[in-house]
């Protein structure tokens, strides 16, 4: 089974909400929709689904065309950023719903909801009505309710947004569970790159409408193939600043020089952008390669674990995360380590030049 | 600015309380200094919100005293006590100019208009939006609206204390990242007392001096960051803080060592006496994630465990570990590989601590 979007394009009046995008997603483990409020994840969510059709382009299920089908034609679920339930009907009877309608027998709903119901630790809350239930219950149900319609599309909307921290990981860990060997296609949208690392999977980051990358998740985040993935895909945000290629190697700023090493080798000479994400910088040195950064604190925000280190050095700006707890204070100057084989270079229009080569950093 | 002071302070919704579970606040005694920031963190439900409402002056204690610079505001209401707040989602008047909103609660004050003046430039430049004060409030994006109703917080020279409830909920995260750092900048910078309401271990941790850890309706543990990851109080706020939490597994005492199957940690000889003397019902080891020592190897102490799954979670990678009936989570750096499914764990003695009854056995 395969859902198929073939240049896909969906345009309201003048503007244009999805622009020619093509994916193809498959069973097993998530795909999430990854990308910053309005770069168009919903809008695709609803084409998929058959809500909206698209202005241009086709999409087949199966091979076959289902793009004029309404979504009462299609097999789908979704689950919204909103906890969804019918208020009046008890949690068997919301799980239970889908079957009614599809006229299943009562012995077949009986298990399919008590099976439903545990899989996402609600079976002891059945006699309760929605209202009495925790947010977090609330939303376990709306789940079980799409779980047990066994579509062949179920679609997510940012279903965890309202809820608390804590109990975002959990059901996500718990959910990446479920999905690891499901018969459906599980899409997923949202904005965070540590929700999108925590599903694994595929991701397919999206862009003011367009499909930026799509891939193994691990491989997006690792060989972000522009500038604007970086971005998207990075928390804390990326660090970027300009540099320039040349016999020598990379020149960042007036007075930076990174030698010519492991990935930077061979790159075409000429102006370039260059990108190093916070966990890749250091208060201390690392490895022998690493280039010495002299730069000024101007803010040290400690975590429990962890200090992220905003410094400056003339125009450039870093962010550094750190381990452990480093106590700094506004106008301190220090040391920053950059190793040149962590780096990622992009070319002026943003396009990915050069990834670090992470087999040769591994030990 | 003031030092909040929380004298015997409890509340129950109910008129007459019967017992302890009838509290939805736990009978507390803090003292917030003048100038810190502190957050005020936990689930939903676990009396945080109850906490800020009584703090503000929205909801009347039904048992102990709020006290400002040790003047009894306890039934004062809001606007009598000379604070200001910003809520979940924005609160700005789309008509008025940004100039006009940041001048609002000064002028509501008779403030003269060369007073509002300096205070509005001067705000408007430390949140960065000195561009947008001649811009409506229609038509601004959630963040710069959401900074401006931090700058209607921020604005008055007088207040007592800022109160911030769950302020960037509804914010993208790379934004979310610069609004928090900003806000950060303006502590270090003006030494506000703050109190910020979150369920967000990262919001808490990197905003706050001090963080106060709520469940269900207790105060467990006020504390710096690091206080809170390397000594939680309670087993809840060693689950509560990190991700994931801190790993908790039944033990015993034999000698000098907490002994949990083949794990023998040795421990302070102090904390074993003060863990006989309490009589506990239930004696607990617990190790953070990022402390545990994955080896391939066996180690003086260590336990044999297998390795059940790998998750990459792009910085780091989490490795679930099977050891005898529990599942423990170690945290490994990028670059290291798990080769083989049997692993060695070493609990640093340094790093392990011993919960009964889930509170801290300390020496």
């Amino acid at each position: 089974m395969a859902l198929v979007l073939e240049h896909i394009s969906k345009r309201v009046g003048a503007e244009s909400h999805i622009d020619d995008v093509s994916l193809t997603l498959e069973p097993g483990g998530f795909h999430v929709l990854l990308g910053r409020t309005l770069a168009g994840k919903t809008t695709l969510m609803r084409l998929m689904a058959g809500l909206d059709r698209p202005t241009a382009g086709r999409i087949l299920m199966d091979g076959r065309d289902v793009t004029r089908d309404p979504v009462q034609k299609r097999n789908v679920a979704m689950v919204y950023q909103q906890f969804i339930n019918y208020p009046s009907l008890n949690v068997y009877d919301n799980i239970a719903s889908p079957l009614k309608v599809a006229g299943r027998d009562r012995a077949e709903i009986d298990r399919r909801v008590r099976e439903v119901a545990e899989l996402v630790h609600i079976e002891m809350f059945l006699d309760r009505l929605p209202a009495e239930l925790s947010g977090g219950q609330q939303q376990r149900c709306a789940m079980a309710r799409a779980l047990v319609k066994e579509a062949d599309l179920l679609l997510f909307d940012e279903p965890l947004v309202n809820l608390d921290y804590k109990l975002r990981e959990e059901l996500r860990t718990e959910m990446r569970e479920i999905f690891r060997t499901s018969g459906t296609i599980a899409v997923y949208a949202s904005t965070e790159p540590v929700e999108a690392l925590s599903l694994g999977g595929h991701t397919a980051v999206l862009h003011e409408g367009r499909l930026a990358q799509f891939g193994r998740t691990v491989e997006v985040y690792h060989r972000p193939a522009s500038v604007e993935v970086g971005k998207v895909f990075s928390d804390p945000p990326i660090n970027l600043f300009p540099g320039r290629l040349d016999g020598r190697g990379l020149s960042i700023g007036r007075d930076i020089q990174v030698p010519q090493i492991a990935h930077l080798r061979d790159l075409p000479g000429g102006e370039c952008q260059v990108g190093v994400r916070a966990n890749h910088l250091f208060v201390q040195r690392h490895s022998e390669h690493d280039v010495a950064v002299d730069c000024e604190v101007e803010l040290a925000e400690i975590g429990g674990s962890e200090t992220f280190i905003h410094v400056r050095h003339g125009d450039i700006e870093l962010t550094v995360q750190q381990e452990g707890i480093h106590v700094l204070t506004l106008g301190d100057r220090i040391p920053v380590f950059m190793d040149p084989r962590q780096l990622f270079v992009f070319d002026p229009g943003g396009k990915l030049l050069a990834t670090p080569d992470r087999g040769a950093l591994a030990s | 600015m003031a030092r909040i002071e929380l004298h015997e302070l409890a509340h129950s919704y109910k008129p007459r309380p019967q017992g302890q579970e009838d509290y939805a606040l736990k009978r507390m005694h803090h003292v917030w200094e003048d100038g810190k920031a502190y957050a005020l963190l936990g689930p939903s439900g676990c009396g945080k919100s109850t906490m800020l409402n009584i703090i503000s002056g929205l909801l009347a204690p039904s048992e102990g005293q709020v006290l400002f610079d040790g003047e009894d505001v306890t039934r004062r209401r809001p606007e009598q006590r000379n604070i200001a707040q910003v809520f979940q989602f924005p609160v700005i008047y789309d008509t008025m100019t940004v100039y006009d909103n940041l001048a609002f609660p000064l002028r509501n004050r008779r403030v003269a208009e060369s007073e509002v003046h300096a205070r509005v430039t001067e705000v408007a430049e430390m949140l960065e939006v000195g561009d947008l004060l001649r811009r409506r409030g229609v038509g601004l994006t959630a963040d710069q609206k959401q900074k401006i109703s931090m700058g209607r917080g921020l604005v008055r020279a007088d207040v007592a204390a800022i109160l911030l409830d769950e302020p960037l909920t509804v914010i993208d995260p790379h934004l979310k990242f610069l609004i928090r750092r900003k806000l950060k900048q303006i502590h270090e910078r003006y030494n506000h007392t703050m109190v910020y309401v979150t369920h967000d271990q990262v919001e808490a941790l990197t905003f706050a001096d001090e963080v106060v850890v709520f469940h269900e309706g207790v105060a467990v543990q006020m504390g710096s960051p690091q206080d809170l990851f390397e000594a939680p109080a309670h087993t809840f706020v060693g689950y509560f803080i990190g991700s994931p939490g801190m790993n908790v597994l039944p033990c015993e005492l034999e000698g000098g060592h907490a002994v949990a199957g083949d794990l023998r940690v040795p421990l302070d000889n102090a904390v074993i006496g003060a863990a006989r003397q309490r009589q506990a019902q239930k004696l607990e080891l617990g190790i953070r994630p990022e402390f545990v020592q994955l080896s391939h190897k066996p180690a003086p102490g260590a336990v044999a465990g297998r390795v059940q799954q790998v998750d990459d979670l792009g910085n780091f990678a989490i490795v679930a570990v099977q050891v005898g009936e529990q599942r423990l989570f170690v945290k490994i750096p990028e670059h290291q590989t798990v080769h083989s499914e049997a692993v060695y764990l070493g609990f640093p003695p340094h790093w392990t601590r011993l919960y009964a009854d889930d509170w801290l056995v300390q020496a």
